[in-house]
């Protein structure tokens, strides 16, 4: 304890001793030409920083939404408009308040009046700004807003939100698959060396956890766990179309002709070629895919329809903190 | 010393294994005659195919492998003889696009005589002119681009490349489609009618000369290009701007 108030009654002192400036040694000759103050750019700079705050926090309001459309584009905007803003401020304040002039000399050894000198030559540059208080404020504002916008999508890592809606997709026991069209899939349709791409009946299908990829195999060619033996009824697997690395769809299955030189079945993401072998649970077989792709168990009813028997074997989509601490539900 | 000699040797190997292809000097003009040239130390006598190694040698002692031909019909054989994928050198390799060694007769023998092994599909005649071009550009992005690349220069799978369609005919697309040759999934026409692979055919005949409305195509394969273009000008913009940032005014 004693040890933690030492270091605070330091650091106290160090702040303290910091406030105190020198005084500026009044009676020695102007260095810098003395300039006119400038009061109009002044508050050009005011405004433009507090232009560049407000851009930032626009930033932070935009990317506080859940859904909006071309949220990416006004997060870009409001981000590059900021540092636009401060950019122009610190052109202006260049420009038309930093007394400039360009002098050249010989480099001397370092001596206390020559940094007396600098320090003068700093203070007196600055004599234009009459309202530095305001304009430090401002700037203050600025970097403030600006930090604050780069800093605040980093809570998204964390557990601060709820990531239940993540873990939630429409699949249950009895749902039915659906074409594109809403046409309902019949096992006995579904042909061997393509894939067809299905949707929960009734649901959006924009929703991460609503599409799979359905392909068919011989029931000999499958290695699926003990656990999910009945998950492939006639040799049918379903699995999650959504990419388990970045989210993509699940665009590409290869197929070989001749298995005996080519090489043998995948689902491959076509951003980054995760790959995964759809005989044995979609396990990654290439990529940096960190899952497999979730399973969707399949039952085949008295009509010959494909349907859902459960939901899938694990979250859909990409990762996110504390993926596999929950199985994926349906939404209350 | 020994080195030397180890090169000499590989260097007269080389062209002794490059000549050791199948039907080299073959003169046979049937189709029975030139599938035994060809064709047979892989695909096995009339088409039954070879599916282990543990299979005697066959012609000029290749270890032939080859999947069997019976039933593929016509379509497959006119498919893989006009590309050019057949006849493969090494069957380990994916069949690219190449000029057949056979002309226009003896594909046809060919064909003619791996069709009549057994019951299959005829050769395709798409029409691609009834096809419609917005119906065929959605189709192709849905089933074809993500292999293909959207106007179709190509592409890659895991441990194969999907090639680019430039110069498939509107025939060998049709036939590509319900074969589904080497990696590519077949689609039967449960999936794509017939209709559906006009319109997609004819999508395909315009993506080899589209319009590039930006008037400049950069290669027409995505970001990569075309962001390095946006950079080189965007650093010279940048460059501009903090010249004109340092320039003193004139007063």
């Amino acid at each position: 304890m004693s040890a933690f108030r030492k270091w605070a009654i330091a650091f106290g002192v160090l702040l303290l001793g910091r406030k105190k400036r020198q005084p500026r040694v009044v009676d020695r000759p102007r260095i810098v030409p003395p300039g006119e103050p400038d009061p109009r750019a002044e508050w050009l700079v005011l405004l433009l920083l507090l232009l560049a705050a407000a851009a930032a926090v626009g930033f932070i309001v935009v990317y506080s939404f859940n859904h909006l459309a071309h949220q990416t584009q006004y997060l870009g905007l409001a981000l590059g408009l900021a540092l636009a803003f401060v950019a122009v401020a610190l052109i202006v304040v260049g420009k038309r308040l930093v007394v400039t002039e360009e002098l050249e000399e010989d480099y001397s050894l370092p001596h206390s009046t020559a940094q007396e000198e600098l320090q003068q030559l700093v203070d007196e540059s600055g004599d234009r700004f009459t309202r530095k208080r305001l304009l430090l404020a401002g700037g203050t504002a600025a970097a403030g807003a600006i930090g604050a916008a780069l800093v605040v999508p980093a809570l998204s890592l964390g557990p601060l939100f709820d990531t239940g809606a993540l873990y939630e997709t429409p699949w249950r026991r009895g749902v039915r698959l659906v074409d594109e069209h809403g046409k309902p899939l019949l096992l006995d349709e579904i042909e061997r060396e393509t894939f067809y791409t299905a949707y929960a009946q009734g649901a959006d299908k924009e929703l991460l956890g609503a599409p799979v990829v359905v392909v068919r195999f011989e029931p000999s060619q499958l290695h699926l766990p003990a656990a999910r033996r009945d998950w492939a009824p006639g040799g049918v697997v379903a699995y999650s179309k959504i990419c388990t690395h970045a989210g993509c769809a699940i665009a590409l299955f290869r197929k070989p002709t001749f298995p005996v030189v080519e090489p043998g079945p995948a689902l491959i993401c076509p951003c980054h070629y995760s790959t995964f072998d759809p005989t044995r649970a979609a396990k990654v077989i290439f990529g940096p895919a960190g899952r497999p792709l979730p399973q969707l168990p399949l039952a085949v009813d008295a009509n010959g329809v494909l349907r859902a028997a459960g939901n899938f074997s694990g979250p859909v989509g990409p990762a996110w903190s504390g993926v596999r601490s929950k199985p994926p539900r349906n939404p209350s | 010393m020994r080195r030397a000699l180890a090169v000499l040797v590989v260097a007269l190997a080389l062209p002794a294994a490059a000549g050791a292809q199948p039907g080299v000097g073959v003169k046979a003009k049937t189709g029975k005659g030139l599938y035994a040239g060809y064709c047979l130390s892989c695909h096995g006598v009339d088409g039954s195919g070879v599916i282990s190694t543990s299979h005697p040698k066959g012609v000029l002692d290749l270890r032939g492998l080859g999947p069997p031909l019976r039933g593929v019909g016509a379509q497959a054989a006119d498919f893989y003889l006009t590309t050019g994928y057949m006849p493969l050198a090494d069957p380990h390799d994916q069949p690219r696009h190449t000029k057949s060694p056979f002309d226009k007769q003896e594909i046809a023998a060919l064909v003619a005589y791996v069709a009549s092994l057994g019951k299959g599909p005829k050769v395709p005649r798409p029409q691609p002119r009834l096809g419609d071009l917005s119906q065929g550009q959605s189709l192709f992005t849905e089933h074809c681009a993500g292999c293909h690349q959207i106007v179709a220069e190509g592409g890659y799978v895991t441990n194969a490349v999907a090639p680019p369609l430039h110069q498939a005919t509107p025939v060998q697309i049709a036939e590509a489609v319900r074969i589904g040759p080497y990696l590519m999934p077949k689609f039967p026409v449960s999936q794509i009618s017939d209709a559906q692979l006009n319109s997609i055919i004819a999508y395909v005949q315009w993506a080899k000369h589209p319009d590039d409305p930006g008037g400049w195509s950069i290669g027409r394969i995505g970001p990569v290009p075309e962001g390095l273009v946006a950079w080189l000008i965007g650093a010279a913009a940048l460059v501009g701007c903090c010249l004109l940032i340092g320039r003193r005014f004139q007063r």
